[in-house]
């Protein structure tokens, strides 16, 4: 469902009628475009902002985990037009269970290391990605901080003492 | 006997060790290299003296800021922003305030508005002038560290006269400041504009005209200017590349459209061009700071929202209401709206972005900071790469990243 309030809009117009489907539904807040995109496609759709809508850099990425509702998390795509001095957010769903989504980096070099940020934090995997490793937590880490079910004091961690 | 005690040397030519030119060498630079200023680790594949591959490896410094904001009530998670970007803290007070405000939907009245602007742009000259001492220092200009670190000084006092701190301000609040001006605090900053112009000019001549600092920076750290922004560079080091993307200009934010300023550009998109454009950068900011201090209206300091903003203290002992709100505040926090916002600014090393989710609680559903350090890290392999291991250090200087900004 694309919100009143986005109907007008040439992107999102000329988004829906590229890709139909595959752009589930589509919000205006704070007057800031938010459309969610099938998990598929999201790769498809990134392509298209770039080469035809100027979209030549991905601000960031991030997520959100809506623990225990059902998609559980989201993936945030923060995009920014610097030639067209525009802004949009997409956004993918995924489950809770094994949550993986195709990595964006084959369309901006720079979402390495953001989604790098995210399989760390969130336990989100990137397939495609170039480089997956953890980028904020040491190797050896078990779990995802900033998963809601991550207690805030963290798990018990000995530091590597046991094993002397 | 004197010919006995001459030994006989025999010079003879050391077996070279298969010196081919396959054979590369891996330098671990960092976490503790006094140029990464901070804990950044930079894995250098070398083929004699050049970088054949850098990989930048960050963490070091993460301490969970986002993970703790999510636990902390929406007035608590600002002394924690101050602590992300501990050389810019105004401007991520700023731009968190402005993402709860807008979430909030209150304005701010227009005198908190001025000081922001005015207290934000001296941070941006704090934040440069610490970049400048210490990309100098790396450089082998030893004294320009403390011509910077004196004229800062003098800066932080003011940061102090109208917050109480030096470094971590937490002086912007949700719907305005924590205090009015202090007394004598407008002349202070009037007393700095007077002053500082001078001392950039200082600065350029220690600097422009000597020739290992141009031998060293000129024509070194070039990127193609797409790479850079695919990578997710942003700030002086775009503009030093040609591309004139200001948030300030290009997406208006805590009134800076009443502003006057130029954005200053370079197109060669070297070490030097970045230095230059940060020259020009504090020029500006003490334009706008003028401008800021010259048109300061009296007034409210704080948004007219009661269920937002702290009662005045004599309010709070005369009037009932007050009291309630007041408790009600600081008990529970102030509820914020189902929504979420992403608010960009410009802060003194690029894009500095905060996306705020609510989930109609008093404590944030989430708050992701896009930093502006960590994308232009990224681009530190690309950047050394084919350069030289000294050069390394130049580029690293270039980019003005703070650790804390990186790992959050």
């Amino acid at each position: 469902m694309i919100s009143e309030l986005l109907q007008e809009n040439p992107l999102v117009t000329a988004l829906v009628e590229r890709f139909g489907e595959a752009i589930e539904s589509g919000t205006l807040e704070h007057e800031q475009i938010i459309l969610y995109i099938t998990p598929s496609k999201i790769v498809e759709v990134c392509g298209v902002l770039r080469d035809e809508h100027s979209f030549d850099r991905a601000s960031s990425v991030t997520a959100l985990d809506w623990y225990p509702q059902e998609p559980r998390f989201e993936v945030v795509y923060l995009l920014h037009s610097v030639k067209a001095n525009l802004r949009l957010r997409l956004k993918v769903r995924l489950s809770g269970e094994m949550p993986t989504v195709e990595s964006v980096c084959s369309v901006w070099a720079g979402a390495n290391w953001y989604e790098r940020e995210v399989f760390d934090l969130f336990g989100v995997t990137f397939t495609n990605h170039p480089d997956l490793r953890r980028i904020m937590m040491p190797e050896e880490w078990e779990g995802h901080p900033l998963r809601k079910d991550f207690p805030i004091h963290g798990h018990k961690y000995d530091y590597g003492e046991t094993n002397q | 006997m004197s010919e006995t005690l001459t030994p006989t040397v025999t010079l003879e030519p050391v077996p070279s060790v298969d010196a081919g030119s396959t054979r590369k060498m891996t330098l671990n630079m960092g976490p503790q290299h006094p140029s990464t200023h901070g804990v950044l680790r930079v894995v250098l594949e070398l083929d004699g003296e050049t970088v054949v591959n850098a990989t930048p490896e960050i963490g070091f410094l993460h301490t969970g800021i986002e993970k703790q904001c999510e636990t902390k009530t929406y007035s608590q998670v600002i002394p924690l922003t101050d602590r992300v970007d501990y050389l810019a803290n105004l401007s991520n007070n700023l731009c968190y305030c402005l993402a709860v405000e807008k979430l909030l939907g209150i304005d701010v009245p227009k005198r908190a508005v001025w000081t922001r602007v005015m207290l934000t742009e001296l941070t941006r000259i704090n934040s440069h002038l610490v970049w400048l001492g210490t990309h100098a220092l790396d450089m082998g200009a030893m004294s320009m560290f403390f011509y910077c670190t004196r004229d800062r000084e003098e800066l932080l006092k003011i940061f102090e006269m109208f917050s109480g701190q030096r470094l971590m301000t937490s002086y912007f609040r949700i719907g305005g400041l924590a205090l009015d001006h202090p007394r004598g605090g407008l002349e202070s900053v009037k007393k700095f504009i007077e002053m500082f112009p001078s001392k950039i000019d200082d600065y350029e001549t220690l600097l422009d005209n000597n020739p290992i600092w141009k031998n060293r920076t000129i024509g070194v750290g070039t990127v193609p200017v797409e790479t850079m922004l695919a990578m997710g560079v942003t700030g002086p080091m775009i503009r030093a590349a040609g591309i004139p993307w200001d948030a300030r200009k290009d997406e208006p934010y805590s009134g800076y459209q009443n502003f006057e300023f130029d954005v200053p550009t370079r197109t060669e998109n070297d070490v030097y061009a970045r230095y230059r454009v940060r020259m020009e950068e504090m020029r500006q900011s003490l334009r706008i700071m003028t401008q800021a201090l010259e048109g300061m209206p009296e007034g409210p300091f704080q948004a007219d929202a009661p269920k937002v903003v702290l009662p005045q203290r004599e309010k709070m002992k005369t009037q009932m209401e007050a009291l309630i709100y007041h408790f009600k505040i600081v008990t529970e926090g102030v509820r914020v709206p189902p929504g979420e916002v992403y608010q960009v600014i410009e802060s003194p090393r690029g894009e500095l972005g905060y996306y705020v989710v609510s989930d109609g609680t008093s404590k944030p559903f989430r708050v992701h900071m896009r930093t502006p350090s960590f994308g232009n890290i990224q681009a530190l392999g690309v950047m050394c790469e084919g350069g030289l291991i000294a050069d390394t250090v130049a580029s690293m200087g270039s980019m003005d990243f703070v650790l804390g900004d990186t790992d959050r």
